[in-house]
This record gives structure tokens, C-alpha cells and sequence, in this order.
């Protein structure tokens, strides 16, 4: 049999050596790169915010949960990125009960290889690294990432946290992540500017707006994920700081006061004199 | 109660954010020792600020691992019970491992003075507080960029020299590029901010924002969507997904207010719309507001500025 004139042995055995190098580039960097994203569910940015039970617990009621998009847009997708260049695996970890599963399967459609939930409802910042860094430390990861804060409770302390459990460098706020020669660098916000940095690996990473850019699952990934391992782990080492006593609404905004496009210098007087701001 | 306060420097001098910590601290009714690593001119205005005593390590440390070590090593050494820290850049990257070492509860962000256990932090972007009780013995807290005032009545502290192991470096500093040439105020410290968007048609109509914001003294900001489509830098983005400000007066031209926006600014002390739609959400939101073109408007706002002298 032949197919485009060439010889049907002939293409198994060009067909079975790509396969030989696919696999033996595969087995080479997956030695060596091992990427953990910590994903987080948030409510979607346009929720409205409510609380219930004398003000001591959030109102999930009607609310659309999304992956928390630091988590998602930049942590995970550079993740991705970087292991299409050197290769190895992306595992992603949350800490949250059963209904975290939707925004995990998001994560996996988008292209992360495997998941992990430690199952408890995360309870503060520190209760959620010592869990995750208890998990990381069994694994072997290269690069932890995650997001440089959640958008409801705004901490930007898990990432800190993890490192100094797992004893590692700690790249915050980072705008850009490369790996070369078992070095992490990174550009990150500093006071009135951008800093460069150089860390030594195993490294903890917590992206910040311009890592990286957002990537929508197609129907391919959406249907991989379904089958991509999913493992559901028991809380352990879990150890928390603080507990919420109280949820409290800003008070309502009054009228806002307008003022003619002709006479700027009157707003300039209402700023000054009555508002005392200029 | 013995508090350490961290107090980040540039140029021998403390930060504002940093200042703040200290004065915050004192008002929290401590005793307060700050804690300065790295370069340092007198008592960097610690003192005045509310600082007792001063504690300064020289060693130029880059790795906020190390910074960590030393501070946890000096609240040890003082007895604190409470570290208090800017939530700025340093402080985001110090605090948290500082609580792991000392076995402390940690509140980030902090918006209210520490009353017994409990402090109050904003949540869900500024959309809502919570009241959080520290359940450990130790405490740390972070506090937000220009919610607290700096005290200026305290005496010169004393300076004492101070040294602790810090472990290895695993992190070096290699650059460093100023994001503003004229050295205007970081955006989350900032107690003034003009901010513009879409509204303003292109990045070469931002000339009349940087006239504005240069005659206030102000720095300037962006919308998300005039970030993504890169007409102003990232680093620049206020909002739910950006940069959470909270200035004494921000000025929004050109921009809807969309909730992921308002997010981001809603803690500003007052707020200024400017928008050629009467019915534009920001105007539910602002304390002053004025319906009209950027364009016109903004040059006008600046001449009225420009005459107060």
C-alpha cells in the first residue's frame, strides 16, 4: 500500500521516531519543571455584595462564582506558558469545599494538567498557605505561583506565607516571569517604579496585571478537563490566625453636587473651601 | 504593649507609608520601636512620628526573606507583641513571612486602629469591611497607604545599632527603572490622582490629564480599558482588577464609572466626575460632578488651578 507515493513502512517508522523524540523531550523537561498555581473562587466583579447571618457571612445567594482573575489571567496562563517552553507540569491547588469544583475545571479547560482541592473552607490567609504549603511540600515544585491578591478579600499574603513554610525565595507583585538555568527572573512594582529581580529556585510567585494575557478554553480544552484528574485531599496542617467577627457596608453616598462646564474655578472653590482637598 | 513598627526607607529617609505605620502604632496606644534596614539619616523622622526608639540594621538587604528574619529577630528582642507594617510594596513581601516566623495572626491592610483583638480591614475590593478578630497572642498588621495621618509632635528618637542573622540572599535586586522621570507620588500612596478614559479618544489627548494632574500636584491613573488597549502603562490601572487607591480628591474625566472601576477608587475621600453623559454611573458615585467635554473642561480646571497660586 502506498500513500502519496511513499511507502507505508517507511512512514510508520518516520512517524514512530517523532514519537520517540516527542516523548524523550517530554520525559527530559518534565524532569525538571514542576509548576504549582494556587486558584482561588471569587464572587464576579459585578456581584452585588451582601451578607447574611447577623453580618458574619458573605451572601452567595444569586452570586456568579469566577477563578479569581489574578489567579487565573496572569498566575496560571503564564504557568502554561512557561511549560510550552521548557517543558514539565502545571498542577493547580485550592483550598474550598465541592463548590470550588466549577472554577477548577475552568482552570484545567484553560490547560492545566491536574488538580488538586484540600478539602476545607479556607477560613484566613494563613489557614489557606499552611494548607497549601503542607500539600507543596510533598510535590517538588519548581515554581509556585498565584495571584498577587484575592478580589474579596484582598490580602496579598497567601504568597508570603507559602514561601517562608516552604523555606523558598518569594517574588511578589511580579509583572513578568523567565526561567533560565534554575534561576527565576522577574520584573516587579516597586516604590515609584520597576524593579528586576533574580531569584534561586524552588520560588514562590504572586502575579501581578501584565504577566501574562488572558486565554478563553475552547471546546477542546473544555472537554479534556472533564477527565483530567481531579484529586480531592483531606486538610492537613491547616492552622489559622484571625476570624471575621463582623461584615459591615460602606455608608450610602450622598447627592453628588454639579457644577456648569463654564466655571471650573467653581469647583475649584467647592474643592478648596468645602471640601478641603486642594 | 511593645510594638515593632518596619519602616521601609529611600534615600536615608522613611516613606510616608512607612511613617504612617509608626504613627499608627502609637495610636494603637504601644510603645513604639521602629525598625530601619538599609540606609538611614538621623532617626528617618521615626521619631517625630511617634517611634521611642530606633533600631537600624545597615546591611543593604534586597531579599524580603532576610528583611523578614530581622524584623521577626527585633520583635523578639523588644518584646513586641504587635509588628506593624506599610501594606506597600516591601510590606506585602515582609509582613506575611514576619507572622509565619513569629506564629502571629496577620491582618493585611488594616483601615482602622487594632481596639483589643480586633481591626478592621476593607473587603471585596472596597465594596465592604470586615471587623477581624486576631485570635494569637502576636499580631501583625499591615496598614493601607494614606488612611492614617503621620503624627509630627513626637521627640528625636534614639538610634541604636542592630544586627541580626538573616540567612542567605535568594532574591537580588539586578535594575531598577523609575516609572514617572518628574518623581511624582506612587499611585496607591498618593493623596491626589487625575485619572482619565476612554472618553479621551487616544494616548495623544493625554497631554490636558498630565497638565492637570502636574498643576495639582497629583498622579496621574487610567481606566482598565485604556490600560489593555495600551494607550497608558499597566501600572497605571485603578480598579477592581488594578490598583486600589484611596486619595484625598480623584478626578475622573472621561471615564463611565463602571463598579469595577468605582471598586478601586470608591475610598477616595472625595471624588470628582467629569463626563459628557449626564446619566454616566460615576455621577451616582462622586461628590462633585460636572457634565461636560474633557476636552473643554480639563484645560479650564487647570487655568482656575493654576491662578490659586
Amino acid at each position: 500500500m502506498q500513500f502519496r507515493g511513499i511507502e507505508s513502512s517507511v512512514l510508520t517508522y518516520l512517524w514512530g521516531s517523532f514519537d520517540a523524540v516527542i516523548w524523550a523531550l517530554e520525559v527530559n523537561h518534565s524532569m525538571t519543571m514542576k509548576f504549582l498555581v494556587c486558584i482561588s473562587k471569587a464572587p464576579d466583579t459585578t456581584s452585588r455584595i451582601a451578607f447574611t447571618e447577623g453580618d458574619t457571612q458573605f451572601d452567595a445567594n444569586g452570586v456568579q462564582f469566577i477563578v479569581n482573575p489574578y489567579d487565573e489571567w496572569y498566575a496560571l496562563v503564564r504557568a502554561l506558558e512557561l511549560k510550552e517552553q521548557h517543558g514539565g507540569t502545571v498542577t493547580t491547588i485550592t483550598v474550598g469545599e465541592a463548590d470550588s469544583d466549577p472554577v477548577i475545571r475552568k482552570a484545567l479547560a484553560i490547560g492545566a494538567d491536574d488538580a488538586v482541592r484540600i478539602d476545607a473552607n479556607p477560613q484566613d490567609a494563613l489557614h489557606t498557605a499552611s494548607l497549601i504549603a503542607h500539600h507543596a511540600k510533598q510535590g517538588g515544585y519548581d515554581v509556585v505561583l498565584c495571584g498577587k491578591e484575592t478580589i474579596d478579600h484582598n490580602g496579598s499574603v497567601v504568597g508570603g506565607m507559602v514561601a517562608e513554610m516552604l523555606d523558598t525565595a518569594y517574588i511578589s507583585l511580579a509583572l513578568s516571569l523567565d526561567l533560565d538555568g534554575g534561576k527565576a527572573q522577574a520584573k516587579r512594582e516597586a516604590s515609584g517604579g520597576l524593579e528586576t529581580v533574580e531569584a534561586t529556585l524552588p520560588v514562590v510567585v504572586s502575579a501581578a496585571k501584565g504577566m501574562a494575557e488572558q486565554r478563553i478554553p475552547n471546546m477542546r480544552g473544555i472537554m479534556a478537563a472533564r477527565t483530567k484528574p481531579l484529586n480531592v485531599v483531606p486538610a492537613e496542617g491547616g492552622v489559622q490566625g484571625t476570624a471575621v467577627a463582623k461584615f459591615e457596608l460602606p455608608p450610602a453616598k450622598g447627592d453628588c453636587k454639579m457644577v456648569s462646564a463654564d466655571a471650573p474655578e467653581e469647583l475649584v472653590r467647592l474643592l478648596r473651601e468645602e471640601a478641603k482637598v486642594l | 504593649m511593645n510594638c515593632l513598627a518596619f519602616i521601609p526607607t529611600k534615600n536615608g529617609q522613611a516613606t510616608k507609608a512607612g511613617l504612617e505605620a509608626v504613627s499608627y502604632a502609637k495610636q494603637c496606644g504601644a510603645t513604639v520601636t521602629a525598625l530601619v534596614v538599609g540606609e538611614l539619616n538621623g532617626d528617618g523622622g521615626a521619631g517625630a512620628a511617634g517611634a521611642s526608639k530606633v533600631l537600624h540594621m545597615g546591611d543593604n538587604l534586597q531579599d524580603e526573606g532576610q528583611i523578614a528574619r530581622v524584623v521577626a529577630a527585633a520583635a523578639e528582642a523588644e518584646g513586641a507583641t504587635l509588628v506593624v507594617a506599610p501594606h506597600d510594596h516591601t510590606g506585602r513581601a515582609v509582613a506575611p513571612r514576619v507572622a509565619v516566623r513569629m506564629g502571629a495572626g496577620m491582618v493585611p491592610g488594616v483601615t482602622g486602629l487594632l481596639q483589643g483583638s480586633e481591626v478592621k480591614k476593607n473587603v471585596f475590593s472596597g465594596k465592604a469591611m470586615a471587623h477581624v478578630s486576631i485570635e494569637t497572642d502576636k499580631k501583625v498588621v499591615t496598614t493601607t497607604p494614606n488612611a492614617f495621618g503621620v503624627a509630627s509632635d513626637g521627640a528625636a528618637a534614639s538610634v541604636e545599632a542592630f544586627s541580626a542573622d538573616a540567612g542567605e540572599a535568594r532574591l537580588t535586586v539586578k535594575g531598577f527603572e523609575a516609572s514617572s522621570e518628574d518623581g511624582s507620588v506612587p499611585l496607591p500612596e498618593a493623596v491626589r490622582v487625575v485619572s482619565a478614559g476612554r472618553g479621551l479618544k487616544g494616548p495623544e489627548h493625554w497631554g490636558i490629564v498630565e497638565e492637570l494632574a502636574q498643576a495639582m500636584q497629583a498622579t496621574t491613573a487610567c481606566s482598565r480599558p485604556v490600560s489593555d488597549m495600551g494607550w497608558r502603562p499597566h501600572h497605571e490601572h485603578v480598579g477592581q482588577t488594578g490598583i486600589t487607591i484611596r486619595p484625598d480628591i480623584y478626578i475622573a474625566a472621561g471615564i463611565s464609572g463602571a463598579i469595577q472601576h468605582l471598586a478601586g477608587v470608591n475610598q477616595s475621600k472625595v471624588i470628582v466626575a467629569i463626563n459628557t453623559d449626564p446619566e454616566a454611573p460615576f455621577f451616582k458615585a462622586a461628590d462633585y460632578g460636572i457634565v461636560g467635554d474633557a476636552f473643554e473642561v480639563l484645560p479650564k480646571l487647570t487655568a482656575a488651578i493654576k491662578t490659586l497660586g
